[in-house]
């Protein structure tokens, strides 16, 4: 099983601060919009953005929900183990909001189409963007795409994109893993 | 993650402690679930259960049809008293004439017990035990441990007395499988010829005096009086007993503690509670009815995934 790092720690922070950048851009000062990090990995891109804009770019305040999917997923059943559910936490309502769901990877979609289904259960928000820091394009099962992407990776099938966080794992690393 | 060590849910004694962690963490979700605007998730909707209940039932078969509902799963109901089971079927043949239908799962409640285990043995579905009898009825005492958790922070260590009718009562069984598993004391109280004689060799204290049991537990189940399963005088009167093993509002105020009072319904007002005590605070009665739909989901749930496709 071969690796190699897809982004360092440095990469990874200038990126962040590009992300953060443009969705200041498009959502200034973020009264009508949300952001949800989708469970279980997408929540450490999501509080990193949100550190970044409140301390970096003094955004004044930003509503950060966490959303677990489990229970939306198209692949109950069909996996060897019971899917483990994390905690939702959000304590907003996303009723005509603009939502920015943040996940750590784009891979086929489904996960993405699992959370569009779940946000469902919170309301119906006025626009949903996507934002992902991997987008591993051409790997794709669904038409979905995000609107704002940290890199671009094209990986094959038996390949794994690793990402770890300093807070979880001891350092900020992406690695493209061969299996 | 881990999955439950049984492929059906058919009594407590046959599940491990893990298996009961497994699923109140898998409730804790589903009461996350529960308490949205929109309280439905479309997991099982490749599913098909049967609720099927030769015996009456009110509350049990509504919080499992609203589990069901709530995981997006396809239900049908049947009670024995519309079937042809009055015609002399037999419970195999009803059931596979069922599960011809496509069936994935079956709830069954029967009078006779070990019921269930009969079914799980000769068709091909998943069986979940809704009460058998006098023998086991798993999900209510899952029920009873979770709201045990979630007033009390834990089960383990904690002292549980249940009082009442424990010889009929499949929910006494259940309840002492369950919370001997998760490691609380448990003391059972009532009338000596409504306790079984080999109540100790489970692992449970007997208490003939009720001020004592309360004085000693944090948790008092209060059962109700069975009297459809009564059929020869186990007391001399329903008021005698409510002099000797009934809870009202006095003796409660006698403690020098604030105990948690439970019962997994219906209850007999002034029979084995009176009503200030079953609407006081210290009740925790409507928290189990709500945690009863938490839990069943997380049953459903965990044993629907062990159903390949």
């Amino acid at each position: 099983m071969g690796q190699k790092v897809l982004l360092s720690s440095k990469e990874i922070n200038i990126i962040l601060h590009r992300l953060a950048c443009q969705l200041l851009e498009n959502h200034e000062d973020f009264k009508d919009t949300v952001l949800i990090g989708i469970q279980p990995r997408g929540i450490y891109v999501a509080e990193r953005l949100v550190k970044i804009l409140l301390e970096e770019y003094k955004v004044k305040h930003i509503d950060l929900g966490f959303l677990d999917i489990t229970f939306y997923r198209d692949d109950f059943r069909r996996g060897e183990k019971t899917l483990e559910a994390t905690k939702t936490k959000i304590n907003f309502l996303v009723e005509d909001k603009k939502v920015v769901l943040i996940d750590d990877v784009l891979y086929t979609g489904r996960s993405i189409n699992a959370a569009l289904t779940a946000l469902q259960s919170f309301g119906r928000p006025r626009e949903v963007e996507l934002l992902t820091l991997i987008d591993r394009r051409f790997s794709r099962h669904l038409p979905i795409q995000p609107n704002y992407r940290g890199r671009q990776v094209d990986a094959i099938d038996n390949e794994k994109v690793k990402v770890m966080w300093e807070e979880n794992d001891g350092e900020d690393i992406i690695y493209l893993i061969n299996r | 993650m881990s999955e439950l060590s049984v492929n059906h849910l058919l009594g407590i004694k046959y599940l491990k402690e893990s298996d009961i962690q497994l699923i109140f963490e898998t409730a804790d979700h589903f009461k996350e679930v529960i308490n949205r605007s929109i309280k439905k998730v479309p997991s099982l909707r490749d599913i098909t259960i049967a609720n099927i209940f030769f015996e009456n039932s009110t509350r049990t078969k509504l919080s499992f049809e609203l589990a069901e509902k709530r995981l997006s799963a396809d239900v049908l109901n049947f009670s024995a008293s519309q079937s042809s089971v009055k015609k002399g079927e037999t419970l195999i043949d009803t059931v596979n004439n069922i599960l011809s239908m496509k069936v994935d799962m079956v709830v069954m409640r029967h009078p006779n017990p070990g019921a269930g285990i009969f079914l799980a043995k000769h068709v091909k579905a998943s069986i979940i035990n809704a009460g058998d009898g006098a023998h086991e009825h798993p999900t209510q005492a899952l029920l009873d441990s979770f709201s045990i958790r979630e007033k009390l922070g834990d089960v383990a260590g904690k002292n549980v007395v249940i009082v009442g009718d424990i010889l009929h009562s499949r929910v006494a069984l259940s309840n002492i499988f369950a919370l001997k598993l998760q490691g609380a004391n448990v003391k059972v109280c009532g009338p000596k010829t409504l306790i079984p004689k080999y109540v100790e060799s489970l692992g449970v204290g007997v208490e003939m005096d009720l001020k004592k049991a309360l004085e000693w537990c944090d948790v008092a189940n209060m059962l109700r009086i069975q009297n459809e399963r009564l059929d020869i005088s186990y007391f001399p009167t329903t008021r005698e007993y409510t002099q000797q093993f009934g809870v009202n509002k006095r003796l409660l105020d006698s403690l020098d503690k604030e105990i948690v009072i439970m019962h997994p319904g219906p209850i007999n007002r002034g029979v084995e509670i009176t009503s200030d005590v079953a609407d006081s605070k210290q009740s925790i009665i409507l928290n189990q009815v709500e945690n009863g739909v938490a839990v069943r989901m997380a049953v459903i749930y965990l044993l629907a995934s062990k159903i390949k496709q």
